[in-house]
């Protein structure tokens, strides 16, 4: 019956309608009678605003409305929320400026908003912004975090001095100190991780229509969390109460963290359809997407390791300074803090971790989360670290890595820095990887390379990841301004089949798929009897949406605590039915039995009787079969694992070529293989694209200068190896499914060790660092600038 | 978009007249690169020309060694061609280099050669091999085409309707690509031919495609990589930008130059 | 000369006569008015895929193109992709290896893979990620894109 349970490799149920064309993004849908907006954005990085005429634009053919900023404080309009506050190392709260939905008398970065036209048509729209006249006054730009705090900085806002959001630590300094002092060796980096641009597929989009009946405000818009969206929006933003808010994530064309934050296009859009009583689209283009969507990374670090004689860490001390661009997004502070430097661990046995970060707002687009999120920087780090330390001491890197990896029997094991990692075998991942990778055939390899010409090198990287952050208790001590639960759920049909209901957002994840084989597994239902609803706060109850690999470690686990009640319920059902004891009943493959003997009910039979109940405990037992559930889980699980890259850089060109990679993940138990592989294979390919080809740049006066795919390099087909992933498994025991995240393990650990593989292809050459992303001009730069003479060729 | 009043001319010279008569007019051959300008706004053109009624504009054919390609001709019809791959086979790879696939598809010649985008791949081959730019009015020595950045000597109301490459005894392009873009970043286009060898160069100078004059001079005495792998190009007047700085180009145009020669034969 | 134009062509197998603004693109046209949203809108300025479609056999982005042009030639876009026993191999191929995530750069990337294996019967492993490059992916990490495609078309890694 569970032949499309937990762990089958089930095709997916949805792709059907993505191959034929007939997936239904927000773009694809249109209302009878729609108008269209178009964004006036500022083109300056940093100006006062004197005058904003819309007298031309207003009187363009086909305009129904063009709004600025003055009609957003005179709507009394709020501003847009941040989810997450951190505490200064001194105890006081961070800066907390705000960020209008249209801009208020100044703009602080390009792009941003600062009139909405709406006209008939989108080309009329568009026509009509142009004739806006904005008058403004240029002011002095900074773009870098490491500018921001000098004395002399332009000043983006009142509410933070010197351009400080927060200056906040973790761990132990003083025993930091201490043992680095009385290290053997101590190694340091210097390390730039680069701004990157998220660039899903599918551009931001809303559709808001009003109801003005009922007074119901209905937007669809391209997001990964559509409650949360909808609480945001609502209770910060609009004023408008949940009962009279719908929100509906359709088909969402990839999120990795950007569709997350209440962007102000989606408050502007519910806002003008609710001040016009007509339906308002709006689309973002691709230029837009650049510019507006929340952008990634943008840390400067320093760290230093600390090693004992025999090569065991003793300490690690880290100094970043993060960018969060001109605003404070959703979640902005929360990634350069909780979700970063709680990493530092790694998969070591470290007793002595200190970090310390300053947050800085600058004249840049605002940096929310991007797949990993503060933990591809951490990682990086402690990666690139550990592979300098192993070649600076003479040491095998899988050696110097076995050595200091916490043992498999040490779980649960408590981090320095708050965490207490759940389970693993770190060293069984690694032997994986070294076979499958076949590190022993790789000096043949390398040999051959140079024949050729070619520089060839190898690189590790051990990564490990806090997924499903847990629980809301803890979270809230630390910042957190919402729950970090989730909500299922489900739903007997009288004749047996099931529909759940969850709080998480399939965008490109499967659920649809992954979600029934659960049901199907733990009801001993059908799969194909599971229906799976998601992505509409009129359907669902409640949810906090997909980010974090979260879904199946906290969603999938509500699905399951729903399921249980179920049973439960069934089980006294069945107790009537079968005229036997509830304590006697059991539950196996989707048959209540009376133990012991051949008396049994089909969960369907269940059912009916619950919806039809003429023969049912009416006085004790409510008729239906529908349960909730909400699941807060106990503790982040903990995925891990071990990469291995081998490239070769033709050093007459520095071009470089990844020619194998080897991915070998533990993400517990597994609901879905080909599901689990695909994500591992596409995180892998973004991690390889922040190391070797993306990068968002601006110039001094806070031009974007990569904001099109013509200049920013998304990896492409010919550019990603053909990737080997392999999985072990080490069961999560903090829920009931025993899985851990899968979804950015790849871009987590990939990007170090591609970076040590290019180190390493380049070390005849002299060559010990190289910055991100590393393109042909940095390789090449490197190879000249290297200590080696350039007879290497 | 802005709007703009549309033509689709039955022959090159009804497009020149219109052309002639409408100043602010633009040509429309693959389109592109001119979409992308005119979706963003970047240019405004009056009036589009649309050359794809213009049945004899496209066509490959061959004559006495000299080949001649129709300006509305495909990259894709250029890069598979047996007639190019047998007269010039590196004129054939290069055609299939250019871009990706979909740009192939709908690319043309004559659009690419008119544009003369300092980083497109055709300049180079027209300056190697010697070609002559035939237009609605005259014939142009390649030479005296390329006038600078996106520049030409093509005259507002004068059409290009085809390209005629003198065969050569050995050539080949390498070309080191923008990885975004796939632009060439550096192309080296180098042809040995009757009057001599020649080494054209784009992607790397701020006015569009070059000839490496020392390296001509130097592969005529000795048609080897060995040849030109001492010969430095300076990199003043070279491009900059964050794929590439000028002196990374210099750099390249040696490197993909003896490549180039290597891969001639 | 005009500011709209009647075009004669043929769309999924069937023939069509327009009339249409001589602005509009060949996307926004499949999109806006005849309502077939498979083709996606992604960039706008060709250099994604996202909105490939077979014009005459040939893979086009339709945002580079002015649906102008569409007059005389044969259109098929995703909406058109079947076989003759129903889905088109390469639709099926894509589910069975499970080759798509949030599905946005399908339909175009399903589209190139058509064309690529209507157009080289000898394609190498590497000749088919060179065919691919022009249409971007931000989730799968296209291995299993080269591998449903690959057992189409019929070749070994």
């Amino acid at each position: 019956m569970t032949e499309k349970g937990i762990g089958a490799a089930v095709l997916r149920r949805e792709d059907r309608r993505f191959v034929t064309g007939k997936g239904q993004y927000v773009d694809d849908l249109n209302r009878a009678g729609q108008a269209h907006a178009c964004f006036v954005r500022s083109a300056q990085a940093h100006a006062e605003i004197r005058k904003v005429d819309v007298s031309r634009a207003k009187s363009a053919p086909g305009v129904i409305t063009v709004l600025t900023g003055e009609d957003v404080a005179a709507d009394k309009l709020g501003s847009l929320p941040c989810g997450w506050g951190i505490t200064n190392k001194d105890g006081t709260a961070m800066a907390e400026p705000g960020w209008p939905v249209l801009a208020q008398g100044r703009v602080r970065y390009v792009g941003e908003a600062i009139a909405m036209v709406i006209a008939t048509t989108r080309q009329g729209a568009r026509d009509a912004a142009e004739l806006v006249e904005v008058d403004t006054s240029p002011l002095p730009v900074v773009v870098q975090a490491t500018d921001a705090g000098k004395k002399g900085a332009p000043q983006l806002h009142e509410a933070a001095a010197n351009n400080q959001c927060f200056d906040w630590e973790i761990g132990d300094r003083a025993a930091t100190d201490a043992a680095i002092k009385a290290s053997a060796k101590v190694v340091s980096l210097d390390i730039v991780n680069q701004r990157l641009v998220p660039n899903a597929m599918e551009p931001r989009a809303a559709l808001a229509e009003f109801d003005t009946n009922s007074g119901l405000l209905t937007l669809h818009c391209a997001c990964q969390a559509p409650h949360a969206m909808r609480l945001l929006l609502g209770a910060f933003v609009l004023n408008q109460a949940e009962h009279k808010f719908r929100v509906v994530a359709p088909d969402v064309g990839g999120g990795f963290g950007s569709k997350i934050p209440p962007y102000a296009e989606y408050a502007a859009l519910c806002w003008a359809a609710r001040r016009l009583g007509q339906p308002v689209k709006w689309t973002s283009s691709r230029s837009e997407a650049f510019l507006t969507d929340a952008h990634g990374r943008d840390h400067v670090t320093r760290a230093e390791l600390g090693l004992d004689k025999d090569g065991r860490f003793t300490a690690l001390r880290v100094s970043t300074v993060a960018n969060l661009g001109a605003y404070l997004s959703a979640f902005g502070p929360l990634i350069p803090t909780y979700l970063y430097a709680t990493l530092f661990a790694g998969q070591y046995t470290t007793p002595a971790i200190h970090a310390e970060v300053r947050a800085m707002f600058t004249n840049t687009t605002p940096v929310d989360a991007y797949r990993g999120a503060g933990r591809p920087e951490a990682t990086y780090m402690l990666e690139r670290l550990v592979e300098t330390a192993a070649r600076e001491l003479g040491m095998d890197p899988a050696e110097l890595r076995r050595r200091n990896f916490v043992a498999a029997d040490a779980f649960p094991y408590q981090t320095p820095v708050a965490l207490l990692y759940d389970s693993g075998d770190y060293a069984g991942a690694l032997d994986k990887a070294l076979e499958l990778a076949d590190v022993k055939g790789f000096a043949k390899r390398r040999a051959e390379a140079a024949k050729r010409g070619m520089a060839r090198g190898i690189g590790y990287s051990t990564p490990i990841e806090a997924t499903g952050a847990a629980p809301s208790a803890i979270a809230g001590q630390l910042g957190a301004r919402a729950g970090l639960y989730e909500s299922a759920e489900v739903r007997f049909n009288p004749t047996g089949s099931v529909t759940v209901f969850s709080g998480s957002h399939s965008h490109g994840q499967g659920h649809a798929t992954t979600f029934a084989q659960i049901v199907a597994s733990t009801l001993g239902v059908p799969y194909e009897n599971v229906e799976v609803v998601e992505g509409d706060t009129a359907r669902t109850q409640f949810g906090m949406g997909t980010y974090g690999s979260r879904s199946t470690s906290v969603g999938g686990s509500a699905i399951v605590k729903a399921c249980d009640k179920i049973i439960a319920k069934g089980k006294k059902i069945a107790a009537h039915l079968l005229e036997a004891s509830e304590g006697d009943i059991e539950f196996e493959n989707g048959n209540f039995t009376v133990s012991g003997t051949d008396r049994t009910k089909n969960i369907a039979e269940i059912a009916f009787a619950a919806y039809v109940p003429h023969n049912y405990p009416l006085e004790t037992l409510e008729p239906g079969l529908n349960e909730q559930a909400f699941f807060d889980p106990a503790n982040f699980n903990f995925p891990y694992g071990a990469y291995i890259c081998e490239v070769e850089v033709d050093p007459e060109t520095g071009f470089t070529r990844i020619e194998r990679f080897t991915a070998i993940d533990d993400v517990g138990n597994v609901i879905n293989p080909l599901i689990v592989h695909g994500q591992v294979q596409g995180g892998v390919a973004q991690g390889i694209g922040q190391a070797m080809f993306e990068q968002g740049v601006y110039d001094e006066s806070g031009q974007l200068l990569t904001g099109s795919l013509m200049d920013y390099c998304l990896p492409r087909a010919d550019d990603v190896p053909s990737i080997d992933s392999g999985l072990t498994v080490t069961p999560c025991p903090f829920n009931p499914l025993g899985v851990k995240g899968c979804g950015e393990m790849g871009t987590i650990g990939s990007t170090p060790a591609v970076i040590n593989a290019i180190l390493d292809a380049l070390k005849d050459y002299g060559v010990s660092d190289i910055q991100m992303p590393a393109t042909p001009l940095r390789v090449w730069q490197a190879i000249r600038n290297g200590s080696a003479p350039q007879a290497a060729e | 978009m802005y709007p703009f009043n549309y033509h689709q001319p039955k022959s090159a010279e009804e497009a020149a007249h219109i052309l002639a008569a409408n100043p602010e007019a633009k040509i429309l051959a693959g389109g592109q690169t001119l979409l992308p300008t005119m979706k963003q706004r970047l240019a405004g053109p009056s009036d589009l020309v649309d050359l794809g009624a213009v049945g004899d504009l496209a066509g490959i054919s061959e004559k006495g060694g000299t080949l001649r390609i129709g300006a509305m001709t495909p990259h894709a019809e250029v890069a598979k061609s047996p007639v190019v791959a047998k007269a010039i086979p590196a004129l054939a790879a290069l055609a299939g280099g250019i871009g990706d696939p979909h740009v192939r598809s709908v690319g043309t010649i004559g659009g690419s050669v008119a544009n003369n985008d300092p980083a497109a791949d055709y300049p180079a081959a027209c300056i190697a091999l010697g070609a002559t730019i035939h237009t609605t009015n005259r014939d142009i020595a390649a030479d005296d085409f390329f006038t600078g950045l996106f520049q030409t000597a093509l005259a507002d109301d004068e059409i290009i309707t085809a390209i005629s490459f003198p065969a050569a005894k050995k050539a080949a392009y390498t070309k080191f690509r923008n990885p975004a873009s796939r632009y060439a970043i550096v192309g080296v286009f180098v042809a040995q031919a009757a009057g001599g060898v020649r080494v054209a160069v784009t992607g790397a100078g701020e006015n569009g495609v070059f000839r490496v004059g020392e390296m001509e001079t130097a592969l005529d005495k000795n048609f080897s990589a060995d040849a030109v792998a001492g010969i430095a190009v300076p990199a003043d007047g070279l491009n900059s930008d964050i794929h590439a700085n000028a002196e990374y180009r210099a750099h390249l145009i040696t490197v993909m130059a003896k490549r180039a020669v290597a891969a001639a034969g | 000369m005009s500011a709209t134009v009647e075009i004669n062509f043929t769309l999924n197998g069937r023939k069509r006569q327009l009339t249409i603004d001589a602005g509009l693109s060949a996307l926004n046209l499949l999109r806006d008015k005849l309502d077939m949203t498979g083709t996606k809108y992604a960039c706008g300025e060709g250099e994604c895929g996202a909105c490939t479609i077979l014009v005459d056999g040939l893979s086009v982005n339709s945002c580079l193109m002015y649906a102008a042009d569409f007059d005389g030639r044969d259109i098929v876009t995703i909406e058109g992709l079947r076989s003759d026993k129903g889905f088109d191999p390469m639709q099926d191929a894509f589910v069975e290896h499970g080759a798509i995530q949030c599905g946005f750069c399908m339909p175009g990337m399903i589209m190139q893979a058509r064309h690529l294996a209507d157009t080289n019967k000898d394609l190498t492993y590497d000749g088919l990620k060179r065919g691919l490059e022009g249409n971007v992916c931000r989730c799968t990490g296209y291995k299993k894109v080269f591998d449903a495609v690959a057992d189409v078309i019929g070749i070994a890694k």
